[in-house]
């Protein structure tokens, strides 16, 4: 995989939506190259085997081409929309756990994402990375380590010392807009 | 969106974005967040945090057939329709669980007018439903570990606050209450454990024995 080939992650968005509206294999061979191997390298740093790991990243993908449609730009950018699926298939294949899901919103007639919106999410979500990447080691290893599964939930402390507060704001407003032409 | 009060920490949040939660208090979480707006975005964000965490962990390369794989995996696997219940009171995460809504709930007797119905365990911890009759009081009871206590109707009061629809009470071991349901309609709630009740008189412990809690 060629990093300096890779485009900006913000385009991502563009893929996913050749996926979703022509089912764009080209486009998803893109996605795949960039998101395939990421996906495989969290689950065998959670503790997956190479196989295990690679069977269920080709999983996490297939599962991007079938749900593409529902994926909101408004509200994740495309990597955390892929997170939570790896997560989510990493739990019932390799922990063989039952993960019981929020209710999804139902859409409105209206409610394409405004473009404005999506952009300050996405790139609101690149500072976070940034972010993260910028804290002392050790919060950020603590941090990893929550991710990986290596904490339990009584060993992630209240106090994470994460640089929040600004992503929620945003979702809470895609949230908002997405009620209102509900009604 | 009812007017909630008493919402989800940082800790369980984040323990569910990364999927770390015993499956008992994920369903809680899951039902929570489906009723809380606020709690949606703030678990996107932990989200967020997880995406990150993951685009950083580095890459692993996939086999070399692994994008054929994946197409041929996209074409041979059929689209499994999900199962809907009808819109009651029950978020449909919790809607899976029971198979249905308020009026679909196993409830079983478990002294004093409170029923329950357990809906999983798993990994030590516990979810149930408990049905509480208005005016009536749980056992005063402490916890050994983490209780999660989510309102669907009525309302409940302890020595903390007073507890509506959507509102979330997360106690631990501190608290010793006895949450008593408001006069009038039953207060019904989803509640997880991950460490059995105790209750501080005697009769209750005898009857724990036989009623699960």
């Amino acid at each position: 995989m060629t990093e300096q080939m890779t485009p900006a992650r913000a385009e991502w968005l563009d893929e996913i939506y050749a996926v979703r509206d022509t089912q764009d294999q080209a486009a998803f061979a893109r996605l795949f190259a960039h998101f395939a191997p990421r996906v495989k390298g969290f689950l065998m740093r959670s503790g997956a085997s190479a196989d295990i790991a690679e069977e269920c990243a080709q999983e996490v993908m297939a599962t991007i081409w079938r749900k593409a449609a529902l994926f909101d730009p408004a509200r994740a950018s495309v990597a955390t929309w892929i997170f939570t699926i790896a997560r989510n298939r990493q739990i019932d294949m390799i922990r063989r756990a039952r993960r019981p899901e929020p209710e999804d919103l139902p859409w409105g007639p209206d409610a394409e994402p405004d473009q404005e919106e999506v952009l300050v999410l996405q790139e609101e979500t690149n500072k976070l990375g940034e972010a993260i990447a910028a804290l002392p080691e050790k919060q950020r290893e603590l941090i990893q380590k929550a991710y990986f599964g290596d904490l339990s939930h009584s060993e992630i402390a209240e106090q994470t010392g994460l640089p929040l507060g600004t992503i929620k704001s945003r979702i809470r407003l895609a949230l908002d807009r997405l009620r209102h032409t509900m009604r | 969106m009812a007017d909630i009060k008493h919402h989800l920490t940082d800790q369980l949040l984040m323990g569910y974005a990364a999927g770390t939660l015993p499956e008992a208090f994920s369903l809680v979480v899951a039902t929570h967040v489906s009723l809380c707006d606020e709690c949606r975005s703030r678990l996107g964000e932990f989200e967020a945090v997880g995406g990150e965490v993951m685009m950083s962990a580095g890459s692993v390369s996939m086999s070399n057939d692994a994008f054929a794989a994946t197409m041929a995996l996209i074409a041979n696997t059929p689209e499994a329709p999900q199962k809907r219940y009808a819109k009651g009171i029950f978020p449909a995460p919790l809607q899976d669980y029971v198979g249905g809504d308020k009026d679909d709930v196993r409830w079983r007797p478990v002294g004093g007018g409170v029923r329950q119905m357990i809906l999983a365990s798993d990994g030590g911890a516990t979810v149930r439903l408990l049905h509480i009759p208005g005016g009536v009081a749980v056992p005063d009871h402490g916890h050994r570990g983490l209780e999660l206590t989510l309102v669907l109707q009525g309302a409940f009061k302890d020595e903390a606050d007073r507890f509506g629809v959507g509102d979330i009470e997360v106690a631990n071991e501190e608290l010793n209450h006895t949450p008593i349901a408001e006069e009038g309609e039953a207060c019904i709630c989803l509640a997880a454990t991950d460490a059995p009740l105790k209750f501080n008189s005697f009769l209750p412990r005898i009857a724990q024995r036989f009623v699960k809690i």
